[in-house]
């Protein structure tokens, strides 16, 4: 009983969609509304990120869901289609329109196409501050009368105005009223299409898109031929005397309506300053500035993650964990008497494992927050429009960068940032080269080799493998965009969003949200893999525990596949091993080596001497090399799958990298072997 | 004369758009639609894409597309 009436709450829920422009403040809004309670997921069929929240409002649960930031529902992109849809669907009660009134001509395309779609529907003006700091005044009530939907303003970065927001937007019952936003003639035009569309939820939606696409318009499939031929006949006594294109009239109706509103309801400053943004982009896109400015924000993100402020971090983590967790929990299991194997199976299983991957969280937290910051700024949309040339000459898009940047934090977001390209030849080209930027899982594996192996020169060694990576991803994209994937490079229409302060809450969310899965993965999926790394490394095929690693399962394993990387000159079993480990994750590298080397203990004290034993410098180059390159791990392997939904591409994508790996390795370490 | 041919500190107006398919679509309902003007702001500084402000805002597109833009040299 009680469970029926819980589950009947939930499905009478009413539920908010949040609609708005990139840039125009809907994910600030949403953090502020929901907090760390959020839920992220993704629209069915399609790789678009659907978020939703629940948020109380007046004592009611409402659960809020954050639609992807558009700037038009045209049908053109995966992003417009789910928002389009979800809005025609009965499942929203009431749309959200979050307007940037410092940007309110454009804003208001999207509001006058949502007020089409004839749903409940509220008004936020964000930004009301950059409009009054720029001198003009806005005249809420003579908006709101224009428009025909109540009009709510907000600051969405310090949550002013947003409960009462929620307050206005669960008592929006009715539809808009309908609204003549178009000139006479095409108004009476539109009206005649919307009633041959019989009765349909929203007809001037309808209408529009007809006149805008014509029979390839997706809801006119269903109609009469009679209905259709009626509708082309009015169309074309329109178009008699329209000096525009068909397809423009009804875009440049909606922008004509919207100039005659900004007209009645805003009062521009007679003398507009100079605003902060443009003063900024007089340097940051300088013509001579504009490169080593980009140059100088990639290296202090690099250096704030992994330079002295990161190391401090992740020594206190270290010590936390190895000297305090791992050597209690070892003298406590040794008081209590337990048996050797369970005293192993958790320290130099499970804890070591996972420990040694805990003391690097610290750096990914730092770059995550990095990047979110240069996100946030606005200085990533810069980026691009800076590197588009130079990742033009190499068959990629401006926009590439943003997913090669985010590599060097993790490939599986560097993956599903490569959604913001539009074209599917550089969305792939772009996915294929993306795992060459060296993740930061990848970084221990560097950190350890090249501290044992090249002591002086440890920094000098770690940077030449990052751009090794970066050289091998853009080489990698000519020779594929030249040889494999052919056809047009993507278009480049992006907007330069104004400079903005970040809002603390929605970096610490975004990085709080990558620390999560983090930490996750290092406590599921990376605890199992350690688990069965320690028992495939203790025990023998007849299930006997072995004195020697070597005669055990792992030991057998990595014997029959090490030859492969003898030429490369690390053939030893153990690290034929640990390699595969890294298939499962980057970070179980450096603890199966641990494990296999130095009973558990993955530090640069504990493998130097048994690693020098095996490998030479030159083969330690070429086994770091072989890291950077090889197989991404099996997250970054399913999201590649999932993102390029084609597994012809997928597998090739990871072909591609290993026989690179291996070539490339060699290569380096038979020239380094005659050094 | 196209897009591309402003030069940068220079105004123009739409007068027609021969881009083509989701392209021409896009660039429509971002706002670019005969009779709109158009500031050429500056060019990226290694002389690609351009940046436009439209409608008050800051756009960016390459050269490349600004060919698919008409325009006439606004007085």
């Amino acid at each position: 009983m009680q469970n029926s009436t819980a589950l009947e709450t939930e499905a009478n829920r009413p539920i908010i969609a949040l609609a708005g422009n990139p840039n125009c403040g809907k994910t600030t809004l949403f953090n502020q509304l929901t907090g760390s309670n959020q839920y992220v997921g993704n629209w069915a069929g399609v790789t678009v990120e659907k978020k939703s929240g629940i948020v109380t409002v007046e004592g009611q649960k409402v659960e809020v869901i954050d639609l992807p930031g558009i700037y038009s529902l045209s049908t053109y992109t995966m992003e417009e289609n789910v928002a389009r849809d979800y809005i025609e669907s009965d499942e929203p009660s009431v749309i959200v329109n979050i307007i940037d009134v410092s940007h309110l001509e454009r804003n208001l395309f999207l509001t006058l196409q949502l007020i089409e779609m004839n749903r409940p529907m509220v008004v936020a003006l964000n930004m009301m501050d950059v409009l009054t700091a720029r001198g003009d005044s806005l005249d809420i009530p003579t908006l709101a009368a224009e428009l025909g939907v109540p009009v709510v303003p907000i600051t969405a970065s310090r949550g002013i105005g947003t409960d009462e927001l929620m307050r206005v937007a669960i008592a929006q019952k009715e539809r808009p009223a309908p609204r003549c936003f178009y000139r006479t003639k095409l108004q009476t035009a539109l009206e005649k299409l919307a009633e041959l569309f019989g009765d349909v939820p929203c007809p001037m939606m309808h209408a529009a898109g007809y006149f805008d696409e014509g029979r390839s318009f997706v809801h006119s499939h269903s109609l009469p031929e009679e209905n259709l031929a009626e509708m082309d006949a009015i169309i074309e006594e329109y178009m008699a005397d329209e000096t525009m294109d068909r397809d423009m009239v009804i875009s440049a109706g909606k922008y004509d309506y919207i100039e005659a509103v900004i007209h009645r309801a805003v009062k521009k400053a007679p003398l507009p300053e100079i605003s902060t943004t443009e003063r900024i982009d007089r340097i940051v896109t300088n013509r001579v500035l504009a490169i080593p400015i980009f140059l100088l924000v990639m290296f202090t993100v690099f250096f704030v993650a992994f330079g002295p402020l990161g190391e401090w971090l992740k020594g206190v983590f270290e010590y936390l964990i190895n000297d305090v967790v791992i050597a209690g929990v070892n003298t406590l299991l040794n008081s209590a008497g337990a048996s050797p194997l369970v005293i192993s199976l958790v320290v130099n299983g499970m804890l070591a494992g996972v420990g040694s991957i805990l003391s690097f969280l610290p750096q990914i937290a730092l770059l995550f927050l990095m990047l979110s910051i240069l996100e946030d700024s606005g200085y990533m949309a810069r980026a691009a429009f800076i590197m588009d040339r130079l990742l033009g000459r190499f068959g990629l898009s401006g926009k590439s960068f943003i997913p090669m940047l985010m590599g060097f934090g993790c490939t599986v977001p560097a993956l599903m940032a490569s959604r913001t390209l539009e074209n599917n030849r550089d969305r792939r080209l772009t996915m294929m080269i993306t795992p060459f930027m060296s993740c930061s899982a990848r970084m221990p594996v560097y950190a350890i080799i090249a501290g044992i192996f090249f002591p002086k020169n440890t920094y000098l060694v770690i940077f030449s493998i990052y751009i090794l990576g970066i050289a091998f991803s853009l080489l990698s994209a000519m020779l594929l965009s030249k040889r494999v994937l052919k056809g047009e490079r993507s278009t480049f229409l992006l907007e330069l969003p104004e400079y903005r302060f970040p809002v603390p809450k929605n970096l610490w969310l975004h990085t709080w949200d990558k620390v999560k899965g983090f930490v996750v993965k290092a406590g599921t999926l990376l605890l199992v893999c350690f688990v069965a790394i320690w028992f495939l490394q203790t025990f023998d095929f007849s299930l006997h525990m072995v004195e020697n690693s070597a005669d055990s399962i792992f030991g057998h394993i990595g014997r029959f596949i090490a030859p492969v990387f003898a030429p490369l000159g690390f053939g030893d079993w153990r690290i034929a091993m640990a390699l595969l480990a890294g298939i499962i994750a980057k970070e179980a590298i450096v603890g199966t080596l641990g494990i296999l080397f130095a009973a558990g203990e993955a530090s640069i004290a504990s493998l130097s001497v048994p690693l020098a034993a095996v490998m030479s410098p030159a083969a330690a180059y070429a086994f770091m090399v072989f890291v950077l390159l090889y197989i991404p791990c099996v997250a970054a392997i399913a999201t590649l799958f999932k993102e390029m939904k084609n597994l012809k591409w997928t597998l090739f994508t990871l072909g591609y990298g290993l026989a690179s790996a291996w070539v490339v390795s060699f290569i380096v370490y038979q020239i380094g072997s005659l050094i | 004369m196209t897009l591309n041919d402003i030069r940068p500190g220079q105004r123009c107006v739409v007068t027609g758009v021969t881009l083509k398919n989701s392209l021409r679509k896009r660039v429509l309902d971002m706002g670019i639609t005969t009779g709109t003007t158009i500031y050429v702001r500056k060019l990226a500084p290694l002389g690609d894409p351009m940046e436009i402000t439209i409608r008050g805002y800051e756009l960016t597109l390459r050269k490349e597309e600004a060919k698919g833009i008409e325009v006439r040299k606004a007085v």
